[in-house]
Parts: structure tokens; sequence; C-alpha cells
């Protein structure tokens, strides 16, 4: 076991873990946050997808010794930083969760996307997003839901 | 799922310390089902009625279908609140635990509204009329001067109100009408309308509670080793190297109940999941696997399929001497089409949290579809009564069928019996893959034949494995599967065929573990049947849309035809390497049909558009009936293009998504769905919308490059 300082959704978090164990085991059991789901074990579903220093990550193949005490982790549950954000709303208007098991990832993954992208085309969403998997077939959705929320974000910037 | 803690404490303290109130309460879930109503002393002994309206106004609902997603804690409530003339942000959910008082709690079969439309609208419209009787009486006025609006009776004339909990004390003394008047379509305010679904807040700020997501004070986490062939029987355990994992504390033999056969299994029991799972993999056990590489073997099982091909089933129905008929027939066809075992592959891997406490009494936090069949396989198990288990279901991470299969629930049964303490039981996604059970994998050997340019002679005979027989030990070897009525009868699909027409089965028998997927054995026996009517449509020369309107009499199957052949441009000309397929099926109580259009593109197609028209009859929400038909098409296509579940000599070729590929995002086509607003009696909403999309997709194919499928899956890039 060892002690890690960890920077999470912008609070110092201290855990003692094996260094071996995975970020999606630390961020849900050691540090309760629930948000992000565990799906395949391989990163190949996205459920865990989370944000290390704004780039998105897959927390179930991420050892927690690899992660820095600087090194800022963004979940789902610090994506709006207290508020819901522009792509949470957008997902909303859109009613684009069934079950929603997987939507915690995809925000994760839409929202990386919009930060480097804001206005994202088709073929950008394509690439962005065929990393998560949602098994009740939301894809549709999630799409627009992403060109909604990138025109939110224009008229949020005006 | 917070929310629904929270309504459950608020509802607890309702029911216990608001004593006076209106309850009515639901005896059993059927169209006919009587109103009785529950009183108000019977309340402070918690033997909780569906629906209760207390005296400070709160309205609570029991509901009855668990939500993996398809929107049931939006519709039921809805139905309550369209008659109780409340909105629907007034109504408390409660999620019913299985006790028998509740009757039938099983999300499946496509059945909430279906099932709950009239009893759950009878009881508003119950409530509603007794604090309509309780407000005249109280200003002496005649009822029919008052009306109910926004949760309050009200007095039109001069404008003055009482609220539902001001009333609900002396409204619980009158009798309960047993024939309120419902309100007519035309005046409905939620039912039919578009509304958001308000869990879907929770749902995007991973505040939702899943079954992965309970924490029990105390708990402990188990990984599970499972037999590599199934049934095997544990041999040996070396856990020399699993004892040195960090958080390990026990390695023990359990047991996977499943309905029909229990498997020996071992499991690694830890601190925390992560130890469990590293445990796990450290474990060396050696197995027994008897004769299993034989009989838990998908190609074995297949050719056998295609031995009882050659022979004659048992007939399910028959109209006219099909055999008879089809010997002597000019133009005729045979053909036979094939479709795979598939895993469900929920997101949320199968998982349980259960605590068989020192005193024997059993608490339960899990994802599971029914509560109602969870109490009747624990107490059966475990030889405890209903009283003694409190289950709460959570939201469920995608089901499909398979969390209605309690051998993950059992197994943390067993573990936590033993260990007297909260167990989590987590299954891996290759405990998932590997261990099923499966969708069973089905044969559709066909015949048919057209006389005059119209079809007019048709059998269908169902091979495989039966649901029936292997999980309910409910068939006999001389009896055709009683679900085909539900999905290829004539009586149910409504093709008319005027010479003769056959429906046959052959129950060919396997240790694979089988169980409902998504729409069941429509979406086996779909595959077939809508396949083999184009066959039969090109052999009489006929469009295929014609072709079937001629054999198609019922007028609500036309309308969706029409409709579909409208909304998806049907008679359009394509330019050559471009093709439309169409399908039509009825299952679950409502008829769905499916366009596809494709193209061709470096040696195999490209799907360019779907277009799905459901008629599903009175609906709640039109966004979640499309919602749903979105995501039947997305499963429809990924059981038809991606990967399906096979075993070789007793072990599963797929272990995860890099092997079972589901569809992932960049694959998704355009996609639109109509809906038929017929107005008829509710039908179902999260299966119908699958059964027509692969072969929509087959016969667009075919349009396309001439090229007929029959087998499923096929690899969409690479059409010969």
């Amino acid at each position: 076991m060892a002690v890690y300082n960890l920077l999470l959704n912008g609070k110092k978090v201290k855990v003692d873990v094996e260094p071996d164990m995975p970020l999606l085991w630390v961020i849900r059991d050691f540090a309760d946050l629930k948000g992000t789901k565990f799906g395949c074990g391989m990163a190949l579903c996205g459920a865990c997808t989370i944000h290390l220093n704004g780039q998105p990550a897959r927390a179930c193949q991420t050892p927690v010794s690899s992660v820095g005490k600087n090194d800022k982790i963004t979940t789902i549950e610090g994506i709006g930083e207290g508020k819901m954000s522009i792509i949470q709303k957008a997902w909303i208007e859109e009613q684009v969760p069934q079950c929603g098991y997987c939507q915690s990832g995809q925000i994760m993954s839409a929202a990386a996307l919009l930060k480097s992208n804001p206005t994202p085309t088709d073929a950008d969403i394509d690439a962005a997003m065929s990393g998560n998997l949602c098994r009740c077939g939301t894809y549709d959705r999630i799409r627009k839901a992403i060109h909604r929320a990138s025109e939110e974000m224009k008229i949020a910037v005006r | 799922m917070e929310n629904t803690q929270n309504s459950r404490r608020d509802f607890l303290k309702a029911a216990g310390l608001t004593s006076l109130g209106l309850a009515v309460g639901i005896s059993g879930f059927t169209r006919d089902a009587s109103l009785k109503k529950i009183a108000p002393a019977v309340l402070k002994l918690e033997i909780n009625p569906f629906i209760i309206i207390d005296t400070t106004g709160n309205i609570t609902l029991v509901n009855p279908r668990p939500d993996m997603g398809q929107g049931s804690t939006q519709a039921v409530p809805s139905l309550l609140a369209e008659e109780l003339e409340v909105s629907l942000e007034k109504v408390l959910i409660v999620q019913s635990d299985g006790m028998g008082k509740y009757g039938s709690q099983t999300s499946g079969g496509s059945s909430s509204v279906r099932e709950l439309w009239m009893p759950i609208r009878k009881a508003g419209a119950a409530a509603r009329e007794m604090l309509t009787t309780t407000a005249a009486k109280r200003w002496n006025l005649p009822a029919a001067e008052c009306i109910a609006e926004d949760g309050k009776i009200w007095h039109k004339a001069s404008g003055k109100s009482l609220s539902y909990g001001e009333l609900a004390d002396d409204a619980s003394k009158l009798e309960i009408p047993k024939d309120p008047k419902l309100k007519e379509a035309k005046d409905f305010k939620i039912i039919g309308k578009y509304n958001k679904r308000l869990d879907v807040p929770e749902r995007v700020t991973g505040k939702a509670v899943y079954g992965l997501d309970v924490d029990v004070p105390g708990m402990v986490y188990a990984a599970i080793v499972h037999s590599p062939m199934i049934h095997g029987k544990v041999a040996s355990i070396d856990d020399a190297e699993t004892k040195k994992v960090k958080g390990v504390l026990k390695v023990m033999k359990t047991e996977r109940t499943m309905p029909h056969r229990t498997s020996e299994a071992v499991a690694v029991v830890a601190t925390n999941w992560w130890a469990a799972l590293k445990g796990k993999k450290a474990l060396n056990v050696k197995w027994d696997n008897g004769d299993y590489a034989k009989s838990v073997d998908t190609a074995a099982y297949f050719a056998a399929t295609y031995e009882a091909a050659k022979k004659e089933g048992v007939n399910f129905e028959e109209k006219g001497d099909f055999s008879a008929k089809y010997a002597t027939a000019k133009t005729k066809l045979e053909s036979h089409y094939e479709t795979p075992f598939l895993a469900h592959a929920p997101i949320e891997p199968e998982n349980a949290v259960v605590h068989v406490k020192d005193d024997g009494n059993v608490e339960i936090w899990a994802p599971i579809q029914g509560p109602d069949w969870a109490m009747r396989d624990v107490c059966g198990y475990l030889k405890i009564k209903p009283e003694q288990v409190k289950i709460n279901v959570t939201l469920l991470g995608g089901a499909f069928g398979r969390k209605a299969y309690h051998d993950f629930l059992l197994e943390a049964c067993h573990i936590s019996k033993e260990l007297k303490k909260p167990v989590k039981v987590i299954w891996t996604r290759e405990d998932d893959i590997t261990q099923g059970p499966y969708r069973p994998g089905m044969l559709s050997h066909m015949q048919g034949f057209v006389e005059e340019g119209k079809i007019t002679g048709f059998h269908h005979h169902a091979i495989g494995e039966s649901i029936v027989g292997q999980v309910f030990k409910g068939l006999k070897d001389d009896e055709a599967d009683p679900w085909l009525s539900e999905e290829i009868s004539t009586g149910n699909n409504k093709y008319q065929f005027g010479a003769a027409s056959k429906i046959s089965w052959t129950n060919v028998k396997t240790d694979i573990p089988v169980v409902w997927w998504r729409s069941v054995y429509a979406s086996n026996f779909g595959w077939g049947q809508e396949c083999f009517i184009d066959e039969l449509a090109h052999l009489a020369k006929k469009d295929p849309l014609t072709a079937r309107l001629e054999i198609l009499p019922d007028e609500r199957f036309k309308k969706v035809l029409d409709t579909l052949a409208e909304k998806a441009n049907w008679s359009e000309k394509l330019p050559a390497g471009t093709g439309k397929g169409i399908a039509v099926f009825k299952s679950f109580g409502s008829i769905s049909a499916c366009c596809i259009t494709v193209s061709k593109k470096d040696g195999g197609v490209k799907i360019d558009k779907v277009v799905s028209v459901i008629d599903c009859g009175h609906y709640v929400n039109p966004d979640n009936v499309k919602a749903q038909t979105e995501g039947n098409i997305v499963m429809g296509i990924t059981a038809a293009i991606k990967d399906g579940i096979t075993f070789t000599n007793g072990i599963c070729d797929q272990s995860n998504y890099h092997q079972f590929n589901i569809m992932r995002l960049n694959e998704a086509p355009k996609m639109e769905v109509h809906i038929v607003d017929s107005g008829a009696v509710p039908g179902g909403v999260g299966e119908p919308g699958l059964p027509p999309v692969a072969p929509a997709l087959g016969n667009a194919i075919f349009a396309a490059t001439g090229k007929r499928l029959y087998k499923l899956p096929f690899d969409i890039n690479s059409i010969a």
C-alpha cells in the first residue's frame, strides 16, 4: 500500500492504495465518486472516461501511481464546476440517455472534443466518440447533442 | 436514484406518520384489475398500497416496473398524473420491492404501459372521483359542478378550491368507485404528449445510482472464477498466489445457480474489488469438464438444427394441407435462415449486493428487472420467506433481458450466507460474454410457393433451443414452443396465405445457457420470415411492398406499410448499386416496419438511411417511443453485422468488446422514426422496433447487389 495525493475535481484527495490500482477504482471506491463507470476493464467501452489534465483518459487503464499530485483529474461530477455544463444541458434537451450508464463517459469524451474543437463536423464527432460504446443505441442523439452544445457555446461566447 | 431514495424515506414517513390519507391499491396488474382501498390503519403497518395521497398532499406511486432505460419511471407515473390531474413532478416514485401484494413487477415483454394502462389510470380516476365527491359534500354542492385540476378540487362557478391534502382524510372514508370514469383521449394533457424525462438530469451528472454504485457499510467485494465450459466441476484450487494479493480476505468455493442447473465456481473475496480481481487472475483452478467440450459447441448445435430441418417438426398451426400443396406447387422455394447466439452485453455488468444477516433476514441491492422474480428465486434458494427479504431495486445500466436471470444475485446470496457480511459481487465483462445466458441461435427452415403472381403458400419451421424448455423446464418433446404465438403465428403477424400455411417447431437442445434477449424469438425468426417473404415476392415478380400488401388484409399493418412507403420514399428511382429493403413484424402488441437504403461500397455496402415506423397504439411519450425505436435500429443492425457468440470445444470464442463488437457511433446510420397514431390499445415499445431491422437490411442488400444473405451475422464490408 502507498499513499497518493490526488487533485480530483479541484480538491486534494489522499488515498492509501496499491500502486497498480486503476484510477477508476480509486475514484469510485476510495474517493466515493460513483459517476465514473466500469464497463470492460480493457479501455474498449469508454464508460470510465475522465480527463487527465484536460485530455480524455480511460480510468480503467490508468494506474494511480502514474498520476502526479499536480495532475488535474476531472470526472463527470466536476465537469460543470458545480453547475450543469452546456454539454449536460444539451444532453437533456436532446433527451439522450436511456439507461444512462455510459453517458458519463460519453459526456467526458464530448467535453474534451468541444474544448479542442468547438465546431466539430460529423467526421470529427465520429473520430472523437467512437471509443464510447452505448448498448441502448443513443448515438444519433449524442451526435445531435454535441452539435447543439457547439451552437450553445457560440452563443455563450458572444 | 438519489431522488428515489429520498422519496423512499418520504414515503415511509408518509406511510408511518400520516395515517390519515387516501390510499388506492391495485390487486394484480391486469386490465380488469379490481380496485381495493387500503384502510388507513393498514398504512401504519406499512403494507404499502400503490398510490398514496397523504394529508400534506404528497402523492406517492409504487412503480412495479424497474427502469433499465426504457423510461418506465416516466411512463407509469404519467398514467396516474393524467387521471389525477396533477403534473408529473408531483408524483413521488418508489420502486416496488418484490412483495406479492404488488403483483407482477418484472420489466419484460414490453409490458409496462401495456399492462398498467388501465389499472393505474383506473386508480387515478377513482381517487379523483373520491376527492371530488368529498369536496362537493363539504361545500354542499353537486359534484357535477366540481372539477379536479392541478392537485385541487375546484368549484367552477365560485372559483373556490380545496387541495388534495385537505380532502385526503375524508376521501379515504368513501367506498372506492368500482367503475370510475376515465378521461377521454382527446382530453389527455400528459399521455401522448412530449414531456422531458425527469430522470435525465441525474443520468447526465453522474448522480444516478446503478447497482454497481451501491455502498453498504461493512461490505466486502467478490470476483468469481466461473467454469470455462460453464458446467465444469472444480477439480482443484491453488490459491497460493491469490493469498499474497493485498486485500484478499478469502478464497471459497461457491456456485452459479441457473434456472435449469447449478455450476461450481470459486469466489475471491477482498476488501475492494480491484484486489478481488487481482486475486482472481492469480488463482489457479483446475476443472473437470466432463463431456462439455462436445455439448457446449455452437457448430455442433447448428449442425443439429440443419439435420432437424430435414424432418417434419411439431405443428404449431396449419391452415390447409401445406405439405401436399407444396409437393405439387410449380413455382416454389426453400431456404434456411440462421441467426447466432448473442450476449446482451449491457455496459453495466452483472452485479449485486446481498447481506444475509445473522438472524437469517436478507437485504438486497441490485440492478434487476423483476423484484418479484428475484424474491421467488432468493426465497427458494435460501429457503426463507418473503417477509425476511428486503429487495432494493437500483437503476439498471442496461439489461435487455439479462438482468431477469438471477445467477449473479444468487452467487452473492451464497457468498454472503457463508460470510454473514454484505457482499458485492461484480462480474467482469469476460464473465458476461463467456458465461451467458445468451439469446439462442436459431434456424428458420422456410418453404413457400406462389400462384398467379401471388404468395399463397408459406411454411416457417422454427428450430432451436427453447427458452420455455430450458429456463422454465416447461416444454414437452411433442409440444411446439408456445411463445411462437407472440412471434411468428399468422394470428399475430396477420399474413393470409390463400392456399396453405404452416408454422412448425423442432426443439434442438444445448447445454449453452439461453434466455430472452430484446424481442426474444422475434429477433431470430423475424430474419427468416421477412427475408423469405421478400424472396417469394421476387419469385412472384412483384414489388416486395405490393406483395406484402396483397397478403396483409389487416388495416393497421396496411397503414404502417403505407406510412413507411411514403416516409422512406419507397417508389423513388434509385441509381444502380443502391437498393431499399423493407420488412414488417408485429411483436409484443405493436406493429413495426423498417426500410433501409444501402449502396455498394468497396466490395461491401454502406447503410445510407434507416426509416422505421411503429404503431404501438396509445403511447405515453412520443419522444420515448422514438428513442426506444432508435435503440432497436442500432441493436438490430448490430445483431446483423457485428459479432455473434460462438463456442468451440466448450469454450466461448469471444471474451470482451474487442471480440464481441457492438456498433459504435461512427458506424451508426442516419435514422428516422415515425409513429402511426392508431389510438388502439397500447402495445409494447421497448422491443417491437427490433425484429424488422435485420431483414430490412438483408432485403436492401439483395436489392442493391443481387446477393441474398441467409446467415447472421455477416460482414457488411464484404458482400461477395
